[in-house]
């Protein structure tokens, strides 16, 4: 990552960034439904920040669930409750995901591996039932009607548009705050432990530290993106917490293609879409092909992400971005075996 | 009495009852390459792991640089200059070369934990690390992948990161296993020449490149010290010669 590498890559790909950018501020102008929007960006979000530890740490967390429900839930309740502008629901979000992720992290980091993943899966689970249990969470029927209320006092989130650009700010912040931990002297040392933990201690580091710093970042955003997600569409419910809701998150990642930062946003773009649209999809394969089965598609989410996951495993491994950074080396005349690592480290925009 | 930079006092491991490492009453001069050897399963890597502390000794004593080191953990003997490398050469794959040896250099300035601060700021040890690869011939591809390196460059790479901690002793080991002659000799040399001021105890099979450059040798079998001294010494010594020979027979290992 020095000078002349930065120089030589940063071109094509800062500006394609650009042109996602673009495409989303331009987005509601042209016909995209801007609470659909809102949730694709809540969940890029949930993505990139499960992906900070999953891609760039190697740890397979089960529990992001957990971390994205609380802090839905907080910032739901804070305003139902206690009437808190929507900043500081965010921010109390925020900071439930972040002091529950020093919880899980502080326990789990220890071990690494299947063990990692079950033991945030077990605590998560822990969470789950607690919040099936207490009161504050509206137990099977959920927090209902958030209201979004005025931003800072002025800005009037119940617009839809409103809404939907605060949401692209703050996930726009987010992302360049991830994309600056992974470009960081942390990130480095992340990348060193990740590689070859004994090795990194022999150099005298303390891999505990980074896992769990890293740990809490990825919860807080985590966190936060559950809060943004209440906010947006008014609602929490148990779902949020389910630990289905952490394989989502693996999946979008998978989807997208991992070690890329730009992955788990397109792999969320992808998933949330298809999940919204899979009515739409299969009334219009239907009409295409004249076989009516294909109608019913929208009542069978799990099992066209079910086949979306296989595909994904079997055929395209490094994911949509993985696939298309492979393209590109392939073109350019580097050998794609060294594509995923070559890919991951290359510098922000 | 000589400088001895590294002492171990009856360092004993014991797994599930079996004696890996037994009683080892190890001294190792300051400013000697030191070699270690013997048959396979003889306790090297253990004895390895007991003393850069990444396996608790089930007994005995390890001094450093004058100092206890049987209690501390792995990154604070590291930390106070005995720096290993591993046996399955040990890159950091998803690294450039650059950034391989910059982690190791990055910790002293006290960086590694600001996620908030741009990667340019290791840039001022960019020369630093430049010249350290300059020393074991990467220069030139300091922006390569580590992990696309052949076998060869890797080890030598490892012997950079190694170095960029500014050990004082540090422990190789097998650092040319699995090599052509072609690697072996130039990671010889190589050794040879980042050895300068310092001290390097080194587990090695290749007697070539042990009589070429240890000035010490110690053997070890089942866990035990046979003999330390000269390679002349050490190879003129009965219990060695039985160890290694299988009781003089000759022809067996010649084969």
């Amino acid at each position: 990552m020095t000078a002349s590498f930065t120089s030589r890559r940063i071109s094509p790909r800062a500006s394609a960034y650009a042109l996602l950018l673009i495409a989303l501020i331009a987005a509601p102008w042209v016909g995209l439904y801007p609470v659909l929007g809102t949730k694709i960006l809540c969940y890029a979000l949930f993505a990139c920040a499960f992906h900070l530890l999953l891609g760039y740490t190697g740890l397979a967390s089960l529990g992001h669930a957990a971390f994205l429900g609380v802090g839905g839930y907080l910032a739901g309740y804070g305003v139902k409750a206690w009437a808190l502008p929507p900043e500081l629901a965010l921010l109390a979000g925020l900071a439930a995901g972040a002091l529950l992720g020093l919880v899980i992290g502080f326990i789990s980091i220890r071990r690494s591996g299947i063990y990692f993943t079950m033991i945030t899966l077990a605590l998560a689970q822990m969470v789950y039932f607690l919040c099936v249990q207490i009161p504050q969470t509206g137990g099977e029927d959920g927090l209902q009607g958030i209201d979004r209320g005025l931003l800072f006092g002025v800005l009037d989130l119940r617009d839809d548009t409103a809404m939907y650009y605060t949401v692209l700010v703050i996930a726009v912040a987010c992302f360049l705050f991830i994309a600056r931990v992974v470009y960081s002297p942390f990130g480095q040392a992340l990348q060193a432990i990740k590689d070859n933990e004994p090795r990194a201690i022999s150099l005298g580091y303390h891999p505990p530290h980074y896992k769990l710093i890293v740990f809490i970042l990825s919860a807080a955003l985590t966190g936060l993106a559950g809060a943004l997600k209440a906010i947006s569409l008014g609602f929490v419910t148990l779902s949020d917490v389910h630990w289905m809701t952490s394989g989502h998150a693996l999946l979008m990642t998978l989807v997208g293609g991992m070690g890329i930062l730009s992955g788990p946003v397109v792999g969320a773009l992808a998933l949330v879409v298809l999940e919204n649209k899979m009515g739409e999809l299969g009334t219009l394969i239907a009409g295409a092909t004249g076989i009516a089965w294909f109608t019913t598609l929208g009542e069978s989410v799990m099992m066209v992400m079910g086949i979306v996951f296989v595909i994904c495993v079997l055929a395209f491994r490094r994911g949509i971005m993985g696939e298309v950074v492979a393209l590109q080396q392939r073109r350019r005349g580097t050998p794609a075996s060294s594509s995923t690592t070559s890919a991951s480290r290359e510098p922000q925009p | 009495m000589t400088d001895a930079v590294l002492e171990t006092r009856g360092l004993s491991k014991t797994f599930l009852g079996f004696t890996a490492v037994d009683g080892v009453d190890l001294s190792v001069q300051r400013g000697h390459i030191h070699a270690l050897i013997g048959p396979n399963g003889a306790g090297k890597t253990t004895l390895f792991n007991l003393l850069t502390r990444f396996l608790e000794p089930s007994a005995g004593e390890i001094r450093f640089d004058g100092t206890a080191v049987t209690a501390l953990p792995p990154r604070q003997v590291a930390r106070r200059g005995m720096v290993r490398s591993f046996q399955i050469s040990a890159v950091f794959a998803g690294l450039s070369v650059l950034d391989n040896v910059r982690v190791a250099l990055q910790r002293k300035l006290g960086l590694s934990l600001h996620f908030w601060r741009s990667v340019r700021v290791l840039d001022q040890i960019n020369e630093q690390a430049l010249a350290i690869l300059d020393q074991v011939g990467l220069a030139e591809l300091a922006n390569e992948a580590a992990g696309a390196l052949p076998y060869g460059r890797k080890r030598a790479l490892e012997l950079a990161t190694t170095l960029a901690m500014d050990p004082v002793l540090m422990l190789l080991d097998e650092p040319t296993q699995g090599m052509g002659y072609e690697d072996v000799d130039r990671v010889t040399s190589l050794i040879k020449k980042i050895s300068a001021g310092r001290t390097v105890l080194m587990v090695e099979h290749n007697m070539k490149v042990v009589a070429s450059i240890a000035d010490t040798l110690s053997v070890l079998q089942r866990g035990r010290l046979l003999a330390t001294g000269s390679y002349q010494e050490v190879s003129a010594n009965e219990e060695v010669i039985r160890a290694y020979l299988g009781g003089g027979r000759r022809g067996g290992t010649a084969a």
